[in-house]
């Protein structure tokens, strides 16, 4: 094992080299935890927890997450294809076709966030925090399916510089990074992630008639294996695409009324998550596992889950009561149903970066998240969902509300010493 | 007693009312059930907050009137933090507190057994340990003399009057320089057989306060007088609003304070009845309620002071945590706080007439073959008193405990409020995915590593940092291991930006070194906040 740890470090290339010593040294401590010890002028002994096991719980909790985004690209893809629609059927296609879309896509998150991170750690010379590794692992499951990876390297680009590093880095930034390239996504480029046609991955349309697309080498390899094992295999593609298709999200339906909704998705449907969608965010039960491996091991705040959850539902109720239009006539409990509110809420919210950073203050920042939510899903036509929007404008807000409590502290000290002094 | 039946009462009537739901609802239908029970239930709780709100209103009209509602129960029913307190045990007497936050940090090598006469020769007072004394101050002795326990050594050209006494006697052989000619330890080679200088005594009963004071600057008494804020030798013309002193020590293998005060009970209670002429208010004991069985009774039965018990895990024993929950130190009160053997030198010093510096130090961690208690004195030499009782050589001597003493050698000293010494392993090990893997060799205060499912493993630590510092990312976990009402991350950061304002409206009088010690070591971002606070009182005690 020492031989090892020698021959590594004798590749350490030298100090003035600082992108490739950043480099090393981001792989080094990778692989290493360093042998730095305490100083001895404040406590000598630390804690095992450091910001890389924060993080790679949080990497942990969304694999689930991953495994069932991966599959559900693929289902997706062959159901609006009319091919293999139950669960179970062409499983192996299902997974090979979702990594096939997946794969890029993690790659180019994590090739450009991490590069754009290590650019960054060597020009101010300190190490590289691990921040990115939680932003790039989410920054996929976020997207859409079929996004154009050069979209995706853009937003990725304009979050990590704007968003973050412009102020100073992991534990810097205002808001959140993995949401803030996904709204840019979002505005910059409008056809490409809204509508009905970008939820579900592999279909062109081309003068409003959809078919599936041609498939292309990794397909082939992929078919070649599977033919060697007698498995069912992709074929040349170019199927047309099934007529009962609609590639609308239930979000999409629901300004048309529940019937409208369930009419196409059962309500099992979506709460398992094979339904079109972004790619880490369709099953329910398998993201509340996430949260709460988060909250157990006490990574990510219950508070602001609770709470959003909490102003989610007191929303959706007061809409109910109000009863103006079939969304608002939708029953509160199927809200939990569609659209991503448990991966904003379990994922996105508790960033504690740019999440409230006070215990009271987490209860009226998740709260204000959810009723935001739903009132954007509900009222607002332009956007289907509303957890994007309300938690980036939570985010501005959290410092403000830190404040008001931080405040109210600082009042009671002040009466306390006011009644001393008398 | 009481509360158990009034818990069992409310059971009683809840089952009660379900029994009266359903013997009402007509042919036992599972939904009519289900209504009546959720009706039983909302006119339970409507009426236990009728009851609650009746009773504050009572409590803040006796208030008024002056009488002490504190602990006085003005109604059967149980209040709803009284529902979910863990009820004090049979032993304690008075105010009690339960703190919930905290973290007890369990390391090998607690002091066992009796305590044993210790071999150190040398002793030495040593100008830093006592904040605010100027680097440079002035040495009335000069090595070859000859002094006794409690001649004066040196004193501090800024306060001429407090006088820093030898705490043996015996020969000086050194007066040690650190950087730019600053004093760093006056040592005395002790004589086998103490002599003590002659102390004129007056009657703390009835000289006056001046008298009383010039005595203990004389005497060297005055230097166990600790002021708060900021942790520094007291003043002489302070007057504090209270004076504080803790029985337990909760840190990581603190000595057990009922063993070290063995025999000292009469010096003990002297001590705090002279304490009581010192200060405008009162004299608060601190008392330990986390035990199966009460604490010594030199603590239980002393008298003339006023007296809390607290349970909770640490730092609930830290003196300023108790500060904090009796009468919190602002801007405009101060505190004055001693450690317990300090009282009984204190003591001492008007029951025998002269300055006794006896100390019963704890020499602990998991690196000592024989962690132990030894019976010496203040300042003694580390080396002389471990007397090479380690298992291994690549060790970190600490003067203190793990998480708030300092970093000290062989050949130094003892430092002057210290009662233990700490050797844990040196960490310079590189681990190998040590951030990945799940751990239970290193002890944490996070709910994340296995270890939290195990509270009661022992560990045996070691230096190393675990990780990189980092920018504050984590919130919520410095206020998780502080039983007080303060923000800790927002103060450390009112402190790194200079928000004067901000470092006082948080409450920084409140704190030292040793209360935020636990935060730095759970610290996700590994921040030096004992450094970073620190900076912060200097600037505060600066400008004030």
């Amino acid at each position: 094992m020492s031989s090892f740890l020698d021959k590594i470090k004798k590749l350490e290339p030298p100090k003035e080299k600082r992108f490739l010593h950043t480099l090393y040294d981001g792989f080094f401590t990778f692989l290493y935890v360093p042998d730095h010890t305490t100083k001895g002028t404040g406590v000598h002994i630390l804690d095992r927890m450091d910001l890389k096991r924060t993080m790679v719980m949080v990497v942990l909790a969304l694999q689930l997450c991953y495994v069932f985004g991966t599959y559900n690209i693929g289902h997706q893809h062959f159901v609006a294809l009319g091919m293999h629609t139950s669960f179970m059927a062409g499983l192996h296609l299902k997974l090979a076709y979702g990594l096939i879309k997946l794969l890029p896509i993690f790659v180019v998150s994590m090739v450009v966030g991490l590069g754009i991170e290590f650019l960054y750690a060597a020009k101010k010379g300190h190490g590289i925090e691990e921040g990115y590794l939680v932003t790039g692992a989410l920054i996929p499951l976020i997207m859409p399916p079929d996004i154009p990876l050069w979209i995706l390297a853009m937003s990725i680009a304009f979050a990590v510089i704007l968003g973050k590093e412009a102020f100073g880095g992991t534990g810097m930034n205002v808001v959140n990074i993995a949401l803030l390239s996904r709204v840019f996504v979002f505005f910059a480029y409008p056809t490409t992630i809204s509508g009905d046609q970008c939820w579900v991955a592999g279909l062109e349309y081309a003068g409003g008639k959809g078919v599936g697309e041609t498939y292309g080498w990794a397909q082939h390899f992929f078919d070649w294996i599977f033919n060697g094992l007698g498995w069912a295999t992709f074929g040349e593609g170019g199927r047309a695409i099934a007529d009962a298709f609609t590639g609308a999200t239930p979000l999409g339906l629901a300004s048309q009324g529940w019937e409208k909704v369930t009419s196409v998705y059962s309500p099992m449907q979506m709460f398992w998550g094979a339904i079109p969608g972004s790619i880490g965010e369709t099953s329910k039960p398998l993201i509340i596992v996430g949260a709460l491996m988060l909250i157990a091991t006490g990574i990510a705040s219950w508070r602001i889950m609770l709470s959003c959850l909490i102003g989610a539902v007191f929303m959706a109720m007061a809409f109910n009561w109000w009863g103006f239009d079939a969304f608002m006539n939708i029953p509160w409990y199927y809200h939990f149903y569609m659209g991503s509110f448990w991966f904003a809420v379990a994922f996105m919210a508790t960033d504690p970066v740019t999440a409230s950073s006070t215990n009271t203050g987490k209860w009226i920042y998740g709260f204000f998240i959810g009723a935001l939510g739903i009132v954007i899903r509900v009222m607002n036509p332009a956007y289907p969902e509303g957890w994007m929007l309300a938690i980036l404008f939570m985010n501005v807000f959290a410092p403000l509300i830190d404040h008001f409590v931080v405040e109210s502290n600082i009042k009671r000290r002040q009466k306390i010493s006011a009644a001393a002094g008398n | 007693m009481k509360k158990g039946f009034t818990r069992l009462h409310l059971i009683t009537s809840f089952l009660f009312l379900y029994q009266l739901a359903q013997a009402q609802s007509p042919s036992g239908s599972g939904s009519s059930n289900f209504t009546m029970l959720l009706l039983a239930i909302v006119i339970l709780i409507a009426f236990f907050i009728i009851i609650r709100v009746s009773d504050n209103l009572v409590r803040i009209e006796a208030g008024k009137d002056g009488a002490d509602v504190d602990d006085a129960s003005l109604t059967p029913l149980p209040g709803v933090r009284d529902l979910f307190k863990k009820s004090a045990p049979t032993y304690v007497k008075g105010k009690y507190f339960a703190l919930k936050k905290g973290h007890n940090i369990l390391l090998e090598g607690s002091a066992k057994g009796p305590v044993v006469a210790g071999n150190a020769k040398t002793f030495a007072i040593q100008p830093p340990n006592f904040r605010g004394v100027s680097a440079i101050p002035k040495v009335e002795v000069e090595v070859g003399d000859t002094v006794k326990a409690g001649d004066h050594l040196l004193f501090d050209k800024k306060n001429p009057d407090i006088k820093y006494v030898s705490p043996v006697s015996g020969e000086v052989i050194a007066i040690n320089r650190g950087e730019r000619r600053s004093i760093a330890s006056v040592v005395v080679l002790a004589d086998k057989q103490q002599q003590y200088r002659k102390l004129n005594v007056p009657n703390p009963d009835t000289c006056s306060r001046e008298e009383l004071v010039n005595f203990l600057l004389d005497s060297g008494g005055w230097t166990l007088l600790r002021h708060r804020p900021f942790d520094v030798v007291a003043n002489t013309n302070d007057l504090p609003d209270n004076i504080f002193i803790s029985t337990f020590d909760t840190a990581p293998l603190a000595p057990d304070l009922n063993v070290v005060m063995e025999g000292r009970g009469a010096a003990f209670q002297r001590g705090l009845e002279v304490l009581g002429k010192l200060t405008k208010g009162k004299v608060w004991l601190g008392l330990n309620a986390n035990g199966e069985t009460p604490p010594s009774s030199i603590f239980t039965d002393a008298k003339g002071v006023s007296k809390s018990w607290f349970s909770g895990k640490h730092p609930a024993g830290n003196v300023g945590v108790q500060i904090h929950h009796i009468a919190p130190i602002t801007t405009k009160t101060t505190a004055w706080t001693l450690g317990v053997q300090d009282v009984a030198t204190f003591g001492e010093l008007f029951t025998e007439g002269r300055f006794n510096a006896e100390r019963v130090v704890a020499l602990t961690g998991a690196e000592l073959k024989q962690p132990r208690y030894v019976r010496t004195f203040i300042g003694a030499n580390i080396g002389e008193l471990l007397d090479g009782n380690f298992t291994n050589d690549h060790v970190r001597i600490i003067s203190g405990d793990v998480l708030s003493g300092s970093k000290t050698s062989s050949e130094s000293y003892l430092n002057y409020y210290d009662d233990q010494v700490t050797v844990v392993e040196e960490g310079d090990q590189f681990e190998m995915f040590g951030w990945l893997l799940p751990d239970l060799s290193t002890p944490s205060a996070s709910k994340a590593l296995p270890g939290h499912r195990f509270p009661d493993t022992v560990y045996k630590a070691n230096t190393n940092t675990h990780g990189e510092k980092r920018a504050f990312v984590v919130t919520g976990q410095y206020e998780e291991l502080l039983p007080m009402d303060i923000y800790p991350q927002h103060l450390m950061k009112a402190i790194l930006t200079n928000d004067y304002e901000k470092i006082e409206g948080l409450g920084i009088h409140e704190l030292i070194e040793e209360d935020v010690a636990l935060c730095e070591f759970a610290c996700t971002s590994k921040q030096p906040l004992q450094q970073i606070l620190r900076e912060g009182l200097d600037m505060v005690h600066e400008q004030g």
